[in-house]
């Protein structure tokens, strides 16, 4: 499950590092918070609660930014600012550390399941909008000239935020799911010279990264969501080595 | 007398209750060049944007083709910050082949070395062909270009034209040309629209674009150098 979410997130995350979003997530991440408490209160799965909490960020982000016209960036401060102070005035003490840093050892068949459709769902959804989402970056004018509905893309483009934040906070918890979003963008980009092979070897780094963070967990009996980030950085570290320089 | 392609009736559009552009109406023919003129804040560049339903407008438009490929000003195309897209990457974005973007190099003079090259990281000259490239692959039969060559020099801009000119004249491409620039008004244009906000003067710009009409858009202190040649 860890590499299925990690490349995915890997692999979105390049398109978000494109939209100058990465770091979004994790802001996004930390509203997943009162979901997750509001989940481990009730009972019911901590990824469900995550992603009603991130959609209804999302919806009211999306809202105040046509209201307000405030930056993005400073309304999405509020927004999570607010989710996790009531996420604190909830949630259980005993549930704290799982909530922050995530935890997979406790997962049922059922929902390694439904986060290995939901990752492959996402996937598809980001492939077929990221050419569109790039040429908008470039110009929005000239995408919609060139067939692309920007406002359908752009309403994809943060449903599979929300699903992928949703998924990230299980293996890493609310606190670090920028970093599996980010972090494997920024090493291929610094590996890659050109898009096809800067989204997939996010993605794939995304994987690997998970998927060594969750045996080293296994292995040295400590929590996998700080070592996942920890194996994100390293490979980052090392493609620091390699940096092409944009011929 | 060539088909009509483009019918401009009552062109009214606003912004938070400013009127930008007011009753516009006009024709294009097949194959004929129009310039837009205008002093900045006319509404040029919101005419094109409305032309292409790309803002809100009242009035008509009616196209009778919807091949039309757009270029906004070269500034506003963003060239840094962006993902590390390939110069090939970028044109497969219009679902072309690579024998068509290979004919379309060739045809603008750019090495087919280009195409493994990041997007960000050409020179401004080949930057310009690149673009008007990418804005021909396809086989556009209009063209709507937005003052391709503010931020260029002189050179530069002389090397767009006569491109544009050569493509008009070997494709009988209709084209719609934003621009500042006088010279190509009495080198290219067949028909120039005067504006600011509303229709100035439309016609041929050796009858219309007279000195007191030229004063009558940009205001005093414009000077006039009608060009004999074409």
């Amino acid at each position: 499950m860890s590499a299925f979410v990690g490349a995915v997130a890997g692999y979105l995350g390049s398109l978000m590092l494109s939209k100058r979003m990465a770091l979004v997530g994790g802001p996004l991440g930390h509203l997943t918070l009162p979901g997750i408490t509001l989940a481990l209160i009730s009972g019911f799965d901590v990824s469900l609660g995550a992603f009603l909490f991130v959609a209804l960020g999302i919806l009211f982000i999306w809202l105040l930014e046509m209201r307000t016209k405030l930056p993005m960036e400073a309304i999405t401060a509020i927004i999570f600012a607010s989710g996790v102070a009531a996420a604190f005035l909830f949630l259980p003490e005993e549930k704290t550390v799982p909530a922050l840093i995530g935890d997979v050892s406790q997962v049922s068949v059922e929902a390694v399941a439904a986060a290995v459709i939901l990752s492959l769902l996402v996937f598809l959804a980001t492939k077929k909008i990221f050419s569109g989402m790039v040429l908008a970056s470039i110009s929005e004018d000239l995408a919609i000239v060139s067939g692309t509905d920007t406002r359908k893309l752009n309403f994809i483009y943060l449903a599979c935020i929300a699903v992928v934040v949703s998924l990230g906070v299980r293996i890493v918890g609310g606190l670090m799911t920028a970093a599996v979003v980010a972090i494997p963008a920024c090493t291929s980009r610094n590996l890659s010279r050109n898009l096809f092979q800067y989204s997939y070897i996010a993605m794939v780094l995304g994987g690997i990264g998970c998927v060594l963070g969750v045996v080293s967990a296994a292995l040295t009996g400590t929590a996998s969501g700080p070592l996942i980030v920890i194996v994100d950085t390293l490979l980052f570290v090392v493609s620091l080595t390699s940096k092409r320089t944009g011929t | 007398m060539s088909e009509t392609v483009l019918k401009v009736q009552n062109l009214n559009v606003s912004f938070n209750g400013e009127k930008v552009i007011a009753d516009l109406s006009f024709e294009v023919r097949k194959g004929e060049v129009l310039v837009i003129l205008g002093p900045n804040g006319a509404g040029k560049t919101t005419l094109l944007r409305a032309l292409l339903g790309l803002v809100p407008y009242r009035g008509k438009v009616s196209w009778a083709t919807r091949h039309v490929s757009y270029l906004p000003p070269q500034e506003l195309l963003q060239r840094k910050d962006l993902p590390p897209l390939s110069i090939e990457e970028f044109f497969k974005f219009k679902k072309v082949s690579r024998a068509q973007i290979l004919k379309i190099f060739e045809l603008v003079g750019l090495p087919q070395s280009l195409l493994g090259r990041r997007y960000g990281a050409l020179s401004t000259g080949q930057f310009q062909r690149m673009i008007i490239a990418w804005a021909l692959v396809d086989e556009p039969t209009i063209l709507l270009f937005d003052e391709p060559t503010s931020g260029i020099d002189i050179g530069g801009q002389e090397t767009l034209y006569s491109l544009l000119h050569r493509f008009w004249k070997e494709r009988n491409l209709t084209i719609l040309l934003v621009t500042h620039d006088l010279n190509i008004v009495w080198e290219h244009a067949e028909n120039v629209l005067c504006m600011n906000k509303e229709k100035l003067c439309y016609g041929n710009p050796r009858k219309v674009l007279t000195p007191e009409e030229l004063e009558r858009i940009y205001g005093a202190g414009i000077k006039y150098y009608e060009h004999s040649h074409r």
